[in-house]
């Protein structure tokens, strides 16, 4: 029951957001990520699968629904939708052959075949862009009438979508499904003892986690008007598993606070270095907003050195509540 | 016979001694991977920022100290290798008992810290690194014309992965190495101090990386991000070989450098690509890698 009034105010809070002077934009930025890493989150966090690649998903969804909306004229359902279908795609080839192996190779697996369709998304020039990105993709009309141009407007879709997103990670978590990936989770032999086909159940967690992925991506490069290499790039994948890291791995609401808190850092990082220069008079706070990896990497070491549960995990394992001891 | 398949032979033999150049970089590598892996169930990440560390440190001894290249071949890595032990010591002996890939994360973390630190200070412009002079020019084979610093790079590479691999298998200390990685609880009832073996094995492997570096610092550009695309292709390279076998690691090193070498000369477009193509096709083939077994 709590929970319930828990996601309504949360809700209240997201509609509300625009009206009481958060810039849309940024707020939409934030949904996108959010649900970026509640897609990865679905794969650590409740399969155990450490997935070292999701940049290829949200980045090649992003492109190919800017292809979708620029080149091909396609409507904006319709290009997001082949944004998430691209995605899943690459995520059925990508998951299964990770899944061929266990444990670390398995990250290291999907390292490197995301960093084949990084170099892949380099040389495809026509379709990406290279090195300077897609630019000027247009954002177009929802069904037709609701036009987009409007940065609220937009925001409300986006939002729409990502409460979509986040529905559809609930219902699959405590749905039965969810219950066998928990159990591959906690113990992947016994798991296969009891008869279920381990590999099967992996391998439709990935390909979900990589559609909602894409989902993300595809919405994301609506809100920003353009794609670029950075959203395939390692780093990316990096840092979704950063925001699930500290918002607390394996529960629901903690990738959307570690989206917000990594993304409202990155975006704050150069006024915190300003005012740090000003409180402790060294001067090299003042290139911290350029040094966004360096304090990324910093998160990271604190965070799996002290601070493994993440935000919402160590609130749940503060204040137990009702919860039954795991 | 000037020519084959077409290919200048001169060229051809080039690229080959290239890719041999290259494989040496991911023999060394990776055997460090799979010593560090095989003892203390981590992937070392920062691999590629320690390689990018052992370049830098020898590029910083040659221009602030006006030391030589062979005393920062020495130096840089020992360096390299306190640096891994402090790391050992301070942040990785922690996460041992948790599941591995808290070890591979930590690994990340310091990768970007390193590099960001590198970057802030040098930018991402490269250094430039003069062959040593003893090194310098090249040899006429007859066949093609052999750059000598490159095969030194070959040369020292292999004699660097077979000693390790000599002092694995055959030697004593390699004798409780192994057994270490087999059963640690027991190793240390016998009396061997297991933690202290461990921190100097994560040294040693590191300390190849930062060697490889200075190796691979006057033919490749030293600058911070060097480290960052080698560590993924030595992954590929890694989950090929499986890291199970110590010669198994330095002959997938060694091998997929010259297939990268030959790409070059057949498909260019590919050979960035190619050894991750090689990936697909073995977890295809031989799920388990080349010389694994699965742990």
């Amino acid at each position: 029951m709590n929970k319930k009034i828990g996601y309504g105010i949360v809700l209240l809070v997201a509609l509300a957001a625009p009206l009481v002077g958060g810039y849309p934009p940024f707020l939409s930025k934030l949904l996108c990520f959010s649900l970026f890493a509640c897609a990865f989150n679905l794969l650590i966090g409740y399969t155990g699968l450490l997935s070292f690649g999701h940049a290829a998903f949200f980045g090649t969804a992003g492109y190919a629904a800017g292809n979708a909306l620029k080149v091909w004229g396609l409507p904006v359902e319709l290009g997001i939708l082949v944004g998430v279908g691209v995605a899943a795609l690459i995520g059925l080839v990508m998951g299964g052959l990770a899944i061929r192996r266990q444990g670390i190779y398995f990250s290291m697996i999907t390292l490197a075949l995301a960093q084949m369709v990084y170099f892949g998304a380099l040389r495809a020039g026509e379709l990406t862009g290279g090195e300077d990105g897609l630019q000027g993709v247009p954002r177009g009309k929802l069904l037709g009438f609701i036009d987009l141009s409007n940065d609220t407007t937009l925001y409300y879709l986006v939002l729409a979508i990502a409460v979509g997103g986040f529905a559809l990670i609930l219902r699959t978590v405590h749905s039965p499904f969810g219950q066998v990936l928990k159990a591959i989770k906690e113990n992947e032999p016994r798991a296969i003892s009891l008869g279920y086909d381990v590999d099967k159940y992996k391998l439709l967690a990935f390909v979900l986690s990589a559609a909602l992925a894409g989902l993300a991506g595809a919405v994301n490069t609506l809100v920003q008007g353009f794609e670029t290499l950075t959203d395939v790039h390692w780093t990316m994948s990096g840092l979704v598993i950063l925001m699930t890291l500290v918002g607390g791995m394996g529960t629901l609401a903690g990738p959307v606070l570690g989206a917000m808190v990594i993304i409202a850092l990155e975006n704050k990082l150069g006024d915190l270095g300003q005012l740090l220069a000003g409180l402790t008079h060294i001067e090299w706070f003042n290139t911290l907003g350029e040094a966004v990896n360096m304090v990324t990497g910093f998160i990271f070491v604190v965070c799996v050195l002290l601070f493994r549960r993440g935000i919402i995990g160590e609130f749940i394992a503060r204040f137990p509540g009702n919860r039954k001891p795991a | 016979m000037d020519e084959i398949f077409g290919i200048p032979t001169a060229a051809l033999m080039s690229q080959l001694l290239l890719g041999l150049v290259n494989g040496s970089f991911y023999a060394m590598l990776s055997l460090g991977l799979a010593v560090i892996f095989g003892l203390l169930n981590v992937i070392n990440f920062s691999h590629g920022a320690l390689y990018m560390m052992g370049a830098f440190l020898a590029w910083m001894g040659i221009e602030y100290f006006h030391l030589n290249y062979w005393i920062m071949l020495v130096l840089a890595p020992l360096v390299v290798g306190a640096f891994g032990i402090v790391i050992e010591k301070t942040m990785l002996r922690w996460l041992y008992k948790l599941d591995h890939l808290y070890g591979l994360l930590l690994t990340f973390g310091i990768t970007l810290m390193v590099e960001g630190v590198f970057r802030s200070f040098y930018g991402v412009s490269g250094q430039p690194f003069s062959v040593p002079e003893q090194l310098a020019g090249a040899t006429d084979l007859g066949f093609m014309v052999m750059p000598n610093y490159r095969a030194w790079v070959v040369l020292a590479s292999l004699t660097v992965c077979l000693s390790t691999w000599f002092v694995i298998e055959k030697t004593k200390l390699g004798s409780y190495l192994r057994a270490g990685t087999e059963n640690p609880k027991l190793v240390e009832a016998f009396g061997v101090n297991v933690p202290l073996m461990v921190t100097l094995t994560y040294g040693f492997g590191v300390a190849l990386a930062g060697f490889a570096g200075v190796l691979a610092a006057p033919v490749i550009q030293v600058q911070p991000l060097m480290g960052q695309n080698l560590i993924i292709v030595v992954f590929a390279v890694v989950v090929i070989g499986g890291m199970g076998s110590i010669l198994g690691s330095i002959l997938t090193g060694l091998g997929l450098g010259v297939i990268e070498g030959l790409t070059k000369v057949f498909y260019p477009e590919f050979s960035s690509t190619v050894v991750f193509l090689v990936m697909v096709v073995v977890l295809l083939l031989r799920p388990a890698g080349l010389f694994g077994k699965e742990k």
